[in-house]
């Protein structure tokens, strides 16, 4: 193979003149941490109140979360990240659409929506999943001591939903910082978007994806870890620490 | 809001749309569906293995390529197929490969970790007795996996199998960061020249839309026809 390998570009200085190509990357992984982040917590709350009226006996409430769900799991997420980016700003009243288009950071805000109302509709898928695993007798002995609905969720169910749920939301939160990487396409200069523009300056093709894969891989070890430790702590006793079962299918 | 709007531009352009971008989707998803199937399943045996370098190989190569973005990967392959296919063939200059090639392989190697992961869950769900009567009748490895296992390992796992190939016909829109002319690709190349992002975009979401939810919904009834079967 007639490559010529050069290790020693990640300490030279990037066309930004910031700094040295590494820490162009590690900047990269920041963005990329505080998009995940950020449309995390959109996700989880999001998901969080559609995946619970899904279970609610009343038709409507789960025929909205059903159709919300249906919604964001039959559009690719590149067509989403586009239709956030270009296509909302112009249904909106024109001054708003003009204010959404000129913010400083409006790819970010852009992908961070984008991520968090996708992921939504997957960890609702989860939650719903979650409650339903529960035994019937649950709910009923809520109701039977008095509770409300509301109040049912709240102290019974939801409580031991999310002690369930967790281990697959954990994949959905590694899934969470791998799609993020689609931001690149509206612009964010996240970790891939930031190895291909080192790749483009440098040609220093393989060094750039190999010190990416490397940190993808030391972030997924890092969050592995991390809920291991979380999931040992809230694991129901005596449950052999099972997720419901859950669609395989999916990244 | 729809006022000014021009929906024309998908009148003009819905040829192109479809007989060069979606057929070209299609034909990507039906291509690496089948090869990621293969390979899945042979990944899935080589981990179930007991021979342990085997299983450790194919563990680490389904870890590696889970835990990373699929964009990245088609970022990787598209630089690095150029090279293997020189080192195979021998050249001294990275070989030339096609857009579509280089994604064809991109795709199956990915989605075969994806598909891996299905067929594990699907020969294990096999009972242990299964494959020692396999033995105890004569047969071999092959003959038990080809004639007792894998069948059975199909059929309960045929909708999930399906389900991740309606991911793949999503996922093959990435491909659009390669400038290749998939659905996306040739819809925005639409939309850059014609301005007209708003009604192009809305356009391809309706149809990937359309058409992802009828696969859903079928592979739904597939669910409840062979359950009930069983």
């Amino acid at each position: 193979m007639n490559y010529n390998w050069n290790w020693k570009i990640f300490w030279e200085l990037a066309p930004d003149a910031t700094g040295s190509y590494m820490s162009t990357l590690v900047n990269g992984l920041a963005w990329t941490m505080a998009t995940a982040l950020a449309a995390w917590v959109i996700a989880l709350l999001l998901g969080s109140i559609i995946g619970t009226i899904r279970t609610t006996p009343n038709v409507w409430l789960v025929r909205l979360g059903d159709a919300y769900v249906e919604l964001f799991r039959n559009i690719p997420l590149l067509v989403q990240m586009f239709l956030w980016y270009f296509v909302l700003p112009e249904l909106l009243p024109k001054a708003l659409g003009t204010a959404l288009k000129q913010m400083p950071n409006a790819s970010f805000i852009t992908a961070v929506l984008c991520l968090g109302f996708f992921t939504s509709a997957r960890v609702a898928e989860q939650v719903k999943a979650g409650i339903g695993s529960l035994s019937k007798g649950q709910r009923m002995a809520g109701t039977a001591l008095g509770l409300t609905l509301p109040q049912t969720y709240r102290f019974v169910l939801l409580p031991m939903a999310y002690r369930i749920v967790l281990p697959p939301l954990t994949s959905e939160f590694m899934n969470i910082i791998k799609n993020s990487s689609v931001a690149l396409t509206i612009g964010l200069m996240e970790l891939t978007a930031r190895t291909r523009a080192m790749q483009e300056f440098t040609f220093q093709v393989f060094e750039a994806f190999t010190a990416a894969t490397l940190i993808y891989l030391f972030v997924n070890v890092i969050v592995v870890l991390l809920m291991r430790v979380l999931e040992k702590k809230i694991a129901v006793p005596g449950m052999l620490g099972s997720a419901p079962s859950t669609p395989l299918a999916g990244h | 809001m729809f006022a000014n709007f021009d929906f024309d531009v998908i009148q003009r352009s819905w040829k192109y749309l479809f007989f060069d971008g979606m057929a070209f989707t299609v034909y990507l998803t039906a291509l690496a569906m089948v090869g990621g199937i293969i390979f899945g399943t042979l990944l899935a045996m080589m981990r179930l293995s007991s021979i342990k370098p085997l299983s450790f190989a194919a563990g680490t190569y389904v870890n590696l390529l889970r835990s990373v973005p699929l964009l990245l990967v088609i970022f990787w392959f598209y630089f690095l197929v150029p090279y293997i296919g020189a080192w195979i063939i021998g050249s001294p200059t990275p070989i030339k490969v096609g857009a579509f090639t280089s994604s064809l392989i991109t795709f199956i190697l990915f989605e075969a970790c994806y598909y891996c992961e299905i067929m594990r869950a699907g020969i294990q769900s096999i009972p242990r007795g299964q494959v020692s009567a396999g033995y105890a009748l004569g047969l071999n490895y092959w003959q038990t996996m080809q004639s007792i296992v894998l069948p059975q390992a199909f059929r309960n796992m045929l909708p999930v199998l399906l389900t991740q190939t309606i991911i793949l016909f999503q996922d093959v829109s990435l491909v659009y960061v390669l400038s290749i002319t998939d659905f996306v690709g040739a819809a925005s190349k639409v939309a850059q020249r014609d301005g007209r992002l708003v009604e192009m975009y809305l356009f391809v979401a309706l149809v990937y839309f359309v058409i992802c939810y009828s696969l859903s919904i079928l592979v739904k009834r597939l669910q409840n026809r062979i359950a009930i079967v069983r």
